[in-house]
């Protein structure tokens, strides 16, 4: 039962508090992209890779008590955090689900920025064409973020750390 | 005359129920119209298994796509001249219209999660692989098919083309809303289209609405809020889903474990074994799954068999609301029973959350997390929707989850009542008091 919110609450377990659904939205595609089976759904937005299903499902943990949000106002909009609840804790303690290991992953996660994380989806979101390609794609859909080409570097360097490679294919 | 620029010699004109005319002089969409892979939608019901509680929810696919094509029409029509609109993005604008939901297969939704589908992936297969729409997007341009391929996808150059297909007020959500209130007969989901469609201002990324017609849109979003709870998220259609899914498990299960059905599955295999290729996903429409459903009501499993008479006489799960955190025990016992009790307990006690649906609700959400709705002042400012209308601002704080226990019913009920678990179960089920 509600295997899909369980393994939500694996990840909050791992992480802590998260700060921001931009990067809770980017850590969990990203994770997923590490094949850690994640089965919520994405599609591209303006944003980035971005899943309703998992705005939705957040959005019921937090109803059932299992996940804590608060809601903090910024400039000009406001922020969330998420934490994990004693509720929380007994619903997994009854679950079943297993994961793959992916702790370190989340610590690297953990230290970057939400708009970081984009450029990370948004590499892994045209995975399936070449770097060249990639890089020429990023300049298209992410044109008012002014990515840097050292960032675009950096994003690659990072990909290949979480996924364990030395270096990452042209 | 260049194919792209050609227009037919008068203007044709389809009888639509909900913008009265669907009109059609562009050459490349009266063809497309016409392509094997578009005529397919007629076989896709628009809303899946809700003809089982909304009698009247028969439309198709193709209707709503012709809808969506024809609100975009009207869109770009009112755009012409205006800053920030290339005209020349208009045939382009209009073929990713029309063609946004050509991968969807049969019950769409219930596919796509049990094989691990993506109808988006079939969309963009159909566009760019050996198919009648790609040739004929092919003589508009070498280069058209991946365009449409990409405004489809969210990853086109132009944002501005892509909010007109996918926003959080687009064509494609005011036409469903539309059409699926008037063919499921709901009172709600209708508003002021020809409003929004006037008030509508192309920017360089985005389409905004002009402050002045934030009401009509106050009433789209109410009305989107209303559908959701009335149609889209009605707990029978939702008990339908359930078997529906349930149908495909079993089947692939059966499957995987060498079963010998007693009529080949030809038509599933690939999605049983996960290869699925084009030519397969595009063989595969809701008449031959229902025309399977009814063959396997015969077959010699009997959970299959139980489950598909269940889809095609209607003989649904019955539920009962469900607190996943207060009564996790109360699951966990009943789970046991039901196994004791001879009812596999996978099949026929299923807890289904809101989340499992394909639908949302409006958010203005965080910055950076999706585009919001935004209304442009008269000074030019961006205000985003919830912040000026407490109307929508009420609505987006409203609790909208909710998770249910679905059962058989009838199962329960028969079981012999010296049966030590029967009563235990009634108990758990809330059905002791109704006796």
């Amino acid at each position: 039962m509600l295997t899909n919110h369980a393994k939500l609450m694996k990840f909050f377990m791992t992480s802590g508090e998260i700060i921001g659904r931009k990067k809770l939205q980017k850590m969990i595609y990203i994770l997923k992209n590490c094949d850690i089976p994640f089965e919520e759904k994405f599609e591209f937005h303006f944003y980035g890779p971005y899943s309703e299903e998992l705005t939705l499902r957040m959005e019921e943990l937090c109803n059932l008590g299992f996940i804590a949000e608060s809601k903090e106002k910024k400039s000009n909009y406001y922020q969330y955090r998420y934490t994990m609840t004693r509720a929380g804790e007994d619903f997994l303690n009854h679950s079943q689900v297993v994961l793959p290991p992916f702790e370190d992953k989340i610590d690297k996660m953990k230290d970057q920025s939400s708009r970081f994380l984009e450029l990370v989806s948004t590499i892994l979101y045209f995975k399936h064409l070449s770097k060249s390609e990639v890089e020429e794609k990023i300049q298209i859909v992410k044109k008012s973020s002014n990515y840097t080409a050292t960032d675009i570097e950096s994003a690659w360097q990072f990909i290949a750390e979480l996924q364990g490679n030395e270096q990452v294919q042209a | 005359m260049a194919y792209k620029d050609e227009q037919l010699n008068e203007e044709k004109v389809f009888k639509d129920p909900v913008h009265r005319y669907v009109h059609v002089k562009d050459r490349v969409i009266w063809d497309l119209i016409s392509a094997a892979e578009f005529q397919r939608l007629r076989r896709i019901k628009q809303l899946g298994t809700s003809y089982l509680t909304f009698h009247g929810a028969e439309h198709s696919r193709f209707n709503h796509s012709l809808g969506v094509y024809e609100i975009v029409r009207r869109i770009l029509f009112n755009f012409e001249g205006r800053e920030h609109w290339n005209k020349e993005q208009r045939l382009l604008c209009l073929c990713a219209a029309l063609l946004h939901d050509l991968g969807h297969g049969p019950f769409s939704h219930s596919f796509e999660k049990v094989f691990k589908l993506d109808h988006e992936e079939f969309t963009r297969k159909i566009i760019l692989g050996n198919t009648e729409v790609n040739h004929i997007l092919q003589r508009v341009d070498k280069g058209f098919p991946q365009k449409v391929a990409d405004v489809i996808n969210k990853t086109y150059e132009d944002k501005l083309v892509i909010s007109l297909i996918s926003s959080q007020i687009d064509a494609d959500r005011m036409d469903y809303l539309q059409r699926d209130a008037y063919f499921t007969g709901v009172s709600y989901g209708h508003f002021d289209m020809e409003r929004i469609l006037r008030v509508m201002r192309p920017l360089e990324d985005q389409v905004v609405i002009k402050s002045s017609g934030m009401h009509a849109v106050e009433d789209y979003i109410m009305s989107r809020y209303q559908m959701y709870w009335q149609v889209y998220f009605h707990p029978v259609s939702r008990s339908a889903e359930v078997i529906l899914s349930k149908i495909l498990h079993r089947a692939k299960d059966l499957y995987q474990q060498d079963y010998t059905f007693s009529l080949k599955p030809t038509h599933f295999l690939s999605f049983f074994t996960g290869d699925v290729s084009l030519e397969d996903y595009l063989r595969l429409d809701e008449s031959i799954v229902l025309y399977y459903f009814q063959m396997w009501a015969d077959e010699a499993d009997p959970i299959l068999s139980d489950l598909c008479v269940r889809f095609t006489n209607r003989k649904l799960f019955k539920y009962i609301e469900f607190n996943p955190n207060l009564q996790m025990e109360e699951w966990m016992e009943l789970y046991s029973l039901f196994e004791k009790a001879g009812m596999d307990p996978e099949y026929y006690l299923v807890v289904d959350s809101s989340s499992d649906l394909p639908y949302d609700f409006y958010r203005p959400g965080e910055e950076g997390e999706r585009l919001p709705i935004h209304l442009l002042m008269p000074n030019q400012e961006l205000k985003e929707l919830s912040r000026q209308s407490d109307i929508v601002e009420s609505i987006s704080g409203k609790k909208r989850t909710d998770h249910k226990l679905y059962f058989p019913m009838d199962f329960v009920e028969a079981l012999p009542d010296d049966e030590p678990e029967k009563a235990r179960i009634e108990t758990l089920l809330g059905l002791s008091q109704e006796k």
